[in-house]
């Protein structure tokens, strides 16, 4: 046998324990090192699909809406997310426009969309194409999705702003609050047990 | 004391980083997602080492330099992350002040002194007090991310200062180390095994 499905190992230490039934909302966690092992799975499909395509479309309101408008002696300006990068990529400071436009947009984006294509085919207890791929690339990418440091960081511009301008937030803000919301919801579930669930048993696949 | 679970090279078992299988340890690839085993993450304290002291290097420019420029009808100034902290204190919103000294200050700091000690500690096969150290290690991975508020900021208010007549502001080189410092520490923190901390002086590694 090369694959233990009845066990599990901690992440963090190493430890290998056998899996147990949850109850609702209960936390396995290690003995040794205190990390949680395996949440409660009530890893409804359909309930998660629908909030994935919801934060599909959030996704677009949420980039192409102000999230800013500032007023200052009759003349106004205001800025959406995209906006934002490019102001941030110019001259020397393209490094760091690139790092926003991956963590800011690109990585909220690859979540969104793979999540949908993944989901979409579970519902029918299928493996989509490109399964192992697009599971691999949202365990990667998990880290780096920052949705939430761009809704504080609006927070922040607006109260820097205000002491000179008439500032007031735009739609882009409060679709980034739903936004967040969502992206943390389905981030949060932890999508890994597909792996089982759709494996087929003893099937093995070997990647893209 | 309770008797604890044993440990997967105990049992011959490894744990898949990626599907989170429990994996024959003789296997070179997952069975069910295909990614790389490793009974540890490879060259684990020599890449945290690396990351972190690279992070640390970058961390002075990105305090000495200035993060943004701005001109406010006629008047022009370039401030530092530092600067802008006391600006905020100043104008008498200390929250947000607070705010950007945690995300800018503290937990960039926090990290370089946790994986500084994990790092010391783990190559010294320290036993002192490991649940603890792990739950720093998983602490630092949950904040880290913060410290990008900065970017965010100095990106916003370059984007919508842009009034050519009454006033500009626009990024400078100090916000690209202080990026790069955050992806950096966030690339250490990924690369540090926090199985290492349990792992015994006679125990295979
Ligand atoms: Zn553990
Ligand atoms: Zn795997």
């Amino acid at each position: 046998m090369t694959l233990y499905p009845a066990l599990v190992v901690c992440e963090h230490c190493d430890s290998v324990y056998r899996k147990h039934d949850l109850d609702h909302d209960e936390v396995a966690r290690c003995g040794r090192c205190r990390a949680v092992l395996y949440r409660a799975s009530r890893l409804d499909i359909d309930h998660l699909l629908a909030l994935t395509l919801t934060a599909a479309i959030v996704f677009v309101i949420a980039n192409v809406s102000p999230v800013i408008r500032i007023t200052v002696g009759g003349m106004h300006n205001e800025a959406n997310l995209l906006q934002a990068i490019s102001a941030l990529s110019q001259g020397s400071a393209l490094i760091v426009g690139l790092v926003a436009a991956a963590t800011l947009f690109l990585v909220p984006l690859l979540q969104i969309v793979l999540l949908g294509w993944v989901l979409l085919f579970a519902r029918a207890g299928r493996r989509a194409p490109g399964f192992g791929f697009a599971m691999r690339v949202l365990h990667h990418i998990r880290p780096w999705s920052m949705t939430e440091v761009f809704l504080l960081g609006v927070l922040v511009a607006i109260v820097k702003l205000s002491g000179m301008l008439n500032v007031i937030a735009g739609p882009g803000t409060y679709a980034t609050v739903v936004l967040t919301v969502l992206v943390t919801v389905i981030a949060k579930r932890d999508v890994r047990i597909l792996w089982g669930r759709l494996s087929g048993d003893t099937d093995v696949e070997w990647g893209t | 004391m309770t008797a604890l679970a044993p440990r997967a090279h105990e049992l011959g078992i490894v744990g898949c980083h990626t599907c989170g299988s429990a994996c024959s340890a003789d296997l070179p690839r997952c069975p069910r997602c295909g990614s790389p085993l490793h009974r540890r993450k490879p060259d684990s304290l020599a890449r945290t080492w690396a990351f972190l002291i690279a992070a640390l290097i970058l961390y002075i420019p990105s305090n000495v330099l200035p993060v943004m420029y701005t001109s406010m009808l006629g008047r022009g100034e370039a401030s530092t992350i530092l600067h802008g902290v006391v600006e905020f204190w100043k104008s008498g919103s200390w929250d947000i002040a607070l705010l950007i000294f945690i995300a800018s200050v503290a937990v960039p700091s926090t990290k370089f002194l946790v994986l500084g000690t994990l790092l010391v500690t783990v190559q010294r096969r320290s036993t002192w007090a490991r649940q603890q150290r792990a739950r720093l290690y998983r602490f630092v991975e949950l904040i880290g991310y913060w410290s990008m508020l900065d970017v965010v900021v100095v990106a916003l208010v370059s984007a919508l200062v842009q009034f050519h007549l009454l006033g500009t502001a626009e990024p400078r080189l100090g916000i690209v180390f202080f990026g790069l410092v955050v992806v950096l520490t966030m690339c250490a923190a990924m690369s540090f095994d926090p199985r290492l901390i349990w792992d015994d002086a006679d125990g295979s590694e």
